[in-house]
């Protein structure tokens, strides 16, 4: 699947396409297929994200995993300090990123 | 000669003989105006520089510093002619162009009037000497 | 130190006004992003892999108290209680937000600081001696010097679009405690018939093409010294490579013109603009000296210091270095605690070292290039008291120069250029080497881990260097050997084929193992390595004897 993401202008946070906007947290990331570069050009033509781009992912049960380690991180947070990623109260969070 | 926009700090009349290239110009012996590529050697202008009075300087992109660099060395060897910074050249750029010697901007985009009076009032005064003869700091501390 | 007069003032508070119209011009959409980009690079703002990362710029790496103070204050209020101190003596929030940001650098501006040229093609951070001042081998304190460049190069019209990034260092002794010769200009320091002046080096650095820099004037006044790095900023602003990124450095003019012609091509331009009155009189330096003055230090004797307590003992033997006056000590605080992460400090953290700093070093600190903080003249009466506050905070780790003092860059938990993690690795291999006794048995061993080719972490002057690789979409470890960003100055070299982050720590104790086999009297690892050579090394790491009663190695 192909995820788009980007960052928030304002605030840096980093941000996915749900099909109606734009979220905070992976999961609820949709496949946008071929459709991406539309939406792109659109969403930061309109300063509603900013430097957006995409990425590939495969569905999982546990909702979309991107393809590469570099975008796993960036989706949760620094490996090794649990308390600031997305999911602090989650142990396993870590685990899934490698 | 022009279709965008063109910004002078000069009182004199705007220079209306189009310039010819560098390599023209060295072959050539009564032409006034001359435009230099980022990657021409303004000194190679020096020999004729008293025909000269308008060099127009290119910045086919905003990073490309090297025209700051043909400026200053246009303006330390004595031109006191045009200094023209054509292309682009954006309105956040064109404060550090001043203090490089260029005094009139031909920009591809349009520039907002409003933010460039506001960046060229805003630093009274700067810690280096240049092109412009803006007294540095260390000269005021110590006269 | 330093302090602001009206007009270094006026030129922070005139920037923070400038970057606040610049952000306001981005939000609404004035400007892109692409012609946003430099000028908020040119404000230490990154855009990074998961947020906004603000770099603060300490200049030379020297601060007071109060400064500290205000980073930790913006730790807590605009950052999530933690900054992390550079391998430029500068410090990183990670968690940035571009509409605070102007707010941010006002606050700074009220104690002098600023995030100023900290990023983009521009000069950037002037960087020295963590020592100066309270080491014996100085010939001065450089950073006069430094402060002189900075101003210069603080908005230097002709020098804001360089073709890539410039670094400059100074330091003032033989002993390079600084990676001096591996910046992009580096200065030293010396005295010339009674004069003071400085010997210039140029074209060090590291990234994809390491390279040691070459002495290209061996003495500079400081009556020419201005006019002097423009004409080696302008040889490189003209004719700098501006096609490939990765090919823009000045060490790559000069490996392509060579340094002679590019000596010969400086001195031209110096001789042209010598007359020109972009010198500075004696009196700017002078002014800015009497500003690193000594110290009112207490010359009353002092009694021996008490041992008795170990782990005292042990921090007094690795951390503290003899100071050039009689009764002080030179202190680093590492930011290395075994499994902890390199170069990072909590906003209590940052506290305390700004209380202890007031109180037992003149309210003066500063950061190393190693991501360590020394406190340059601490009483030696008062050491134990110092350790003492420091342990309670975890800021006792007695590693300095050891195997686990590592330096780390963010790498991929944090950089959007990273290949692989380094922090992670970084805890393991000092976790791993973590005994204290056995990190002294093995003696001065300085690691280093970079995680991509920029080489933020300083890999190729690593005794040990790493560098994390992506390979096929995983994480990937090259190990390299005998590097040095000393006086004895090395790059380091790859073994081999690379390694997952366990087979790298894994092959890091071979190599080591190997050095306590063949090591001779009180040689250090990399003494060893330049003895013996590479390839005992690599066939330790590569093809480990097994050992005879059948365990393996």
């Amino acid at each position: 699947m192909r995820l788009l993401t980007g960052n928030d202008l304002p605030t840096g946070d980093v941000v996915w396409w749900t099909g109606t906007g734009w979220s905070r947290h992976l999961e609820d990331a949709i496949d946008v297929g071929t459709a991406g570069e539309a939406i792109l050009r659109a969403e930061e033509g309109a300063r509603r994200v900013n430097v957006p781009y995409m990425i590939d992912a495969t569905q999982t049960a546990d909702g979309p995993r991107p393809a590469h380690i570099k975008d796993r991180i960036r989706a949760l947070g620094p490996t090794m300090r649990p308390d600031l990623t997305l999911k602090p109260a989650d142990p396993d969070a870590g685990s899934w990123v490698i | 000669m022009s279709d965008f926009a063109l910004l002078r700090f000069r009182d004199d009349e705007p220079h209306d003989e189009p310039a010819v290239t560098l390599d023209a110009f060295i072959g050539q012996s009564n032409a006034t105006a001359v435009r230099l590529e980022s990657s021409d050697d303004a000194r190679a202008l020096l020999p004729q520089i008293a025909q000269l009075a308008l060099i127009e300087v290119s910045f086919p992109g905003y990073r490309d510093g090297r025209g700051y660099s043909s400026a200053r060395i246009l303006r330390e060897a004595g031109y006191t002619g045009e200094l023209r910074a054509a292309g682009d050249v954006l309105v956040d750029q064109i404060p550090l162009m001043r203090r490089c010697g260029f005094d009139s901007f031909a920009p591809e985009a349009p520039i907002d009037i409003d933010v460039l009076r506001a960046s060229l009032e805003r630093y009274d005064t700067p810690y280096q000497k240049a092109a412009d003869g803006a007294v540095p700091v260390w000269k005021l501390r110590h006269g | 130190m330093y302090k602001y007069d009206t007009y270094d003032q006026a030129i922070v508070d005139s920037r923070v006004d400038e970057f606040r119209d610049q952000v306001r011009r981005r939000l609404s959409g004035e400007l892109t992003e692409d012609q946003f980009k430099p000028l908020r690079l040119m404000n230490g703002l990154y855009l990074q892999l998961h947020a906004y990362m603000l770099r603060v710029a300490i200049p030379y790496g020297t601060l007071d108290g109060r400064q500290m103070r205000m980073l930790g204050h913006i730790a807590r209020k605009y950052d999530r209680g933690y900054g992390h101190f550079t391998t430029r003596q500068n410090l990183q929030f990670n968690w940035i937000k571009l509409d605070e940001t102007p707010d941010i650098l006002a606050e700074l501006a009220t104690v002098e600081m600023h995030a100023i040229q900290t990023s983009g093609n521009c000069i950037r951070n002037i960087s020295s001696d963590q020592f100066a001042g309270a080491a014996a081998d100085e010939v001065a304190d450089p950073r006069p010097w430094a402060e002189l460049i900075r101003q210069w190069s603080t908005f230097h019209p002709e020098f804001t679009y360089l073709p890539r990034k410039f670094k400059i260092c100074v330091i003032a002794a033989d002993e390079d405690r600084a990676a001096m010769r591996l910046h992009d200009i580096g200065i030293q320091l010396l005295v010339r018939d009674g004069e003071l002046g400085a010997k210039i080096f140029v074209g060090g650095g590291m990234g994809r093409t390491p390279m040691i820099s070459h002495e290209i004037k061996d003495f500079v006044t400081a009556d020419d010294l201005m006019s002097y790095l423009e004409a080696c900023l302008r040889v490189y602003n003209r004719y700098g490579r501006r096609d490939n990124i990765y090919k823009a450095r000045i060490k790559i003019l000069l490996h392509e013109i060579g340094a002679d012609e590019y000596r010969r091509q400086v001195e031209e331009e110096f001789a042209a603009v010598k007359g020109l009155g972009l010198d500075p009189p004696r009196a700017e330096l002078e002014r800015i000296t009497a500003f690193f003055g000594t110290p009112d230090f207490d010359t009353t004797p002092n009694a021996e210091i008490d041992r008795s307590d170990p782990d005292f003992a042990v921090w007094l033997d690795q951390n503290v270095k003899p100071h050039k006056q009689d009764g002080y000590a030179i202190v680093t605080i590492s930011l290395k605690p075994v499994g902890g992460i390199p170069g990072d400090a909590s906003a209590d953290q940052i506290d305390l070292m700004a209380d202890l700093a007031e109180r037992y070093s003149f309210d003066e600190l500063r950061v190393s290039h190693a991501q360590n903080i020394v406190l340059p003249h601490v009483r030696t009466r008062d050491l134990h008291d110092l350790w003492t506050a420091l342990a309670a905070a975890g800021l006792a780790e007695a590693n300095l120069d050891l195997i686990s003092d590592i330096i780390a860059c963010p790498g991929l938990d944090y950089c959007s250029l990273a290949n692989a993690r380094s922090i992670p690795l970084a805890q393991k291999i000092a976790t791993r080497f973590g005994d204290l006794g056995r990190q002294r048995e093995l003696g001065e061993l300085k690691l280093k881990i970079s995680g991509c080719i920029n080489a933020c972490g300083h890999h190729h002057a690593g005794h040990i260097g790493i560098l994390g690789v992506d390979k096929k979409g995983t994480e990937n470890y090259q190990l390299s050997l005998g590097g040095s960003g000393a006086e004895d100055v090395s790059l380091a070299k790859i073994t081999g084929p690379g390694f997952s982050e366990d087979g790298v720590v894994d092959a890091i104790e071979r190599v080591t193992d190997r050095y306590l086999e063949v090591r001779e009297g009180g040689e250090r690892f990399l003494d060893t390595y330049r003895r013996v050579g590479f390839e005992t090394f690599k066939e330790a790491i590569y093809n480990p004897v097994l050992e005879t009663n059948g365990g393996t190695k």
